[in-house]
Formats: C-alpha cells, structure tokens, sequence
C-alpha cells in the first residue's frame, strides 16, 4: 500500500517536473545580448501565451537623466518626438542637410503634390476639355443657324493686298506653332486619361515622348511668332472710338449691316490683345517648366498681387509649388488661348466668305475689304491715289 | 499658301535647333535629372 502511494507521489512529481509551464517560469531568461531587451524565447513564449515574467519590459522605462545629450551623434531629440520630426518633413519646417545636389533637394516630402495631382486631372483636365467640346458644338449650332457670312452682292473680281509675306509668314509662325503646341499640350494632359486605354502605354509611352520634345521645342516659334505679329500690328490694334460703335453693332454678325473698321476691326482688336497678353503669359509660364526651379516667379507674382489688392496669396513657396503652379496656369491660359482662338479659326475659314484670303494668298476681293473693312480700304486707295498722281 | 508652308517649315526648323542652341549656351532642361547633377560627396 505505502509503495503504491509512493509510486502515485513519485508519478506526480514527475509528471508537475516536466510540465514546460513550470520549466519555462523556473528558467532565468538571459538577456545580455539584446541590452535587457525582449528576446527570442520571449517571443516564442508570448507567441504560446505561456506565462512569463514581463517585469523587465513594464518597468524598463528609461532614465532621462541617463540620456545622450541632444547635441551628440545619435543622441536623443530632446523635447521632440519622432512624430513630430516626421510631421515636421511633412510640412518642410525643418532645415535637413543632404548629399543630393539640387535646387530643391532640401525638401524632403512637398505636401502639395497630390492636391495639384487631382487638381490637374480633376477639374482642369473635366472643365478645359469641356469647354472646347462645348464651345466647337455651340460653333456648329451658330453656323447652322446663322449660316456663312456672304459678301453682300458677290465678289467684285478685283482683289486688294491685305497682308505682306512677312506678316502672313508671322501669322502662320504663329498659328502653326500655336496648334502643335494646343495638340501636344492636350496629349500630355489628358493621354493618361483618355489615350493610354485606347493605344496602350507602350504606343503612349512614344507619342508621349515625341510630344514633349516638339512641345518644349516648338515652343521658341511661337515665341517668335508673337513677337513678330505684335511688332507688326500693334499699331494697328490700338482702342479708339471706332470699336465701341462695331461692338454696339456687334460686328454685323447678327445683322445685315458692316459697321466701319478700319485695317482691323474690334472683334480682331480682341483676339490681338487676347493672344498678346495670354501668349506672354503662357510663354512666361512654360519658360518657368522648360526650366525647372530655375525661374520661379509666382511667390514675387503673388506679392505683388497681395500689395496691391490685399489679399493673402502664400509668398513663401518650395520650388516644387512653384512649379505646380506654373503648370496649373500653364493649363488654364492654355485651354482660354484655344477657345479664342478656335473662334479666330471658326471666322476666318467656314464662318464668314472672302476671309481666309487675307492669310492664304494675302489678297481679298475687294467688296469684301469695302464691307468688312471700309476705312482701311478708303486709306489704301488714298495712298495709292497719292503714288500715281506723284 | 507657299508662305503658311514656309513658316511652318521654319517653326519646325526652330524646334530642330533649339536645344542645340541650348546646350551652347549651357542652358538644358535635361540636365537637372542627369547623373552628374547628383553627387554623393
């Protein structure tokens, strides 16, 4: 009997020797080697919800008087904690030193980019591409309603020289630059969008880079073109009283009546000034992207603009958010110049007789000058006059 | 018509010799990403 209970206490002994939770409890863990921090068997342990000691943990809370001083390498942040510092990158209020050579290497995270991400394929790309969808089908309805402007009792047969070579070739410099940059422009905005489904991203990959080259190359015609036609028609762009009374009119579009005008007319007055005014705009802007971070000019713009109006424009600007907004602005006067001038193109061609000759072969007939332009054609005959009786 | 085809010839023409006017003058949008722009010093 006493073997049989000593053989039970024996068993139990046993049994309670092996058992891992009392083994692991028993064991003394060494830590050396990870500086008292939590180790492998730790680990493991935790991972089999085994019981355990957790005393070096809880109450390993750090010494603050034991600390590196913050102005030693690796030493501690001080008063700032890590989310802090990263907020700090975040919002670029920090001073950090680089290795990386560059105008903007120093901004770490520009927290503007996705706000001019979403702003460049949301709504620019949604109310550009609709307003000259738009404005093309408006055109379509007018020209059916209105139908082509004749000249009033046919041409006469006789023609009279509108513009020199020099001044077509200006204009067509310009138009012919101006359309292949509206083109790659829009391929460049709305490729993403609307291409890459249709061709693939290889094929877009091609026609992307093919119009970025053409785009930022082109871009010196144009360049040229403007000023070429503002040095040769300025002068004749000039307000006067004249165009209040053609606009009062409203240019004869709507009615059978041709208010006078003289070498260029109001309605032409504003597609110079338009062009003029948004083409340096345009041109200013895509300098600033032809050549990044070096020609930032919207915190001077803005300013100057918060000097004179009052407002509160941000003057403080990475390199990165002037180029956003160059590129913004880049966009919007582009699709504006394109609306003016699809309407430039609309008159000039399908919407009105005669009128594409000033710029094809540089004469027109000459009902057509009287009509449309009789002052200018009165001046020309009186010089011409003057030339045969000298 | 011979003048439209002319500027637009030239406007092309331009663009051709733009960047290499460029590069003379040490002017190159392009070199902002090259490899020489970042150093590790």
């Amino acid at each position: 009997m006493n073997k049989k209970l000593l053989g039970a206490a024996v068993l139990v002994m046993a049994t309670l020797l092996f058992n891992p939770v009392w083994a692991q409890e028993a064991q003394e863990v060494d830590r050396t080697a990870t500086g008292g921090a939590q180790t492998l068997e730790d680990i493991m342990a935790r991972q089999k919800q085994l019981e355990r000691d957790d005393s070096f943990r809880s109450e390993n809370l750090g010494n603050p008087a034991n600390a590196a001083p913050t102005t030693d390498p690796l030493g501690t942040r001080g008063g700032v904690s890590d989310s802090e510092g990263w907020r700090a990158i975040r919002y670029n209020e920090i001073d950090p030193s680089t290795q990386v050579r560059g105008p903007a290497a120093d901004v770490l995270i520009q927290d503007g980019g996705m706000p001019w991400y979403k702003l460049r394929e949301g709504p620019i790309i949604t109310y550009g591409g609709g307003a000259i969808l738009g404005f093309i089908v408006l055109l379509a309805v007018f020209y059916f309603v209105r139908g082509r402007i004749r000249i009033d009792g046919g041409p006469a047969g006789t023609t009279i020289e509108r513009f020199k070579a020099v001044e077509r070739f200006g204009h067509w410099l310009l138009a012919g630059s101006f359309i292949a940059l509206g083109l790659t422009g829009l391929i460049t905005l709305m490729g993403r969008s609307f291409l890459i489904p249709v061709i693939g991203p290889e094929a877009f990959a091609t026609l992307a880079a093919g119009s970025k080259w053409l785009h930022n190359n082109v871009a010196w015609a144009f360049m040229l073109g403007l000023v070429m036609t503002f040095v040769m028609w300025v002068a004749h762009n000039i307000p006067n009283k004249l165009d209040w009374q053609w606009l009062k009119a409203g240019g004869g579009i709507f009615t059978k009546g041709h208010p006078s005008a003289k070498k260029f007319n109001a309605g032409q007055k504003i597609i110079f000034w338009t062009v003029m005014i948004l083409g340096v705009s345009v041109s200013l802007s895509g300098l600033s992207l032809l050549f990044p971070f070096q020609m930032p000019m919207f915190a001077d713009t803005f300013g100057v603009i918060n000097s004179v109006l009052a407002t509160s424009f941000p003057t403080d600007l990475t390199p990165h958010e002037e180029m956003q907004y160059a590129n913004i602005w880049h966009s919007i006067v582009a699709f504006v110049m394109m609306l003016a001038i699809i309407a430039h193109i609309y008159i000039g061609t399908v919407g009105m007789e005669g009128a594409y000759d000033a710029m094809g072969n540089g004469q027109v007939d000459v009902e057509w000058a009287r009509q449309h332009h009789d002052l200018w054609v009165a001046e020309v005959e009186a010089k011409q006059g003057k030339g045969e009786s000298q | 018509m011979k003048v439209m085809i002319s500027a637009f010839v030239a406007a092309l023409v331009i663009a051709a010799l733009a960047p290499v006017v460029l590069n003379q003058f040490g002017w190159s949008s392009a070199e902002q990403t090259t490899t020489e722009s970042v150093r590790l010093d």
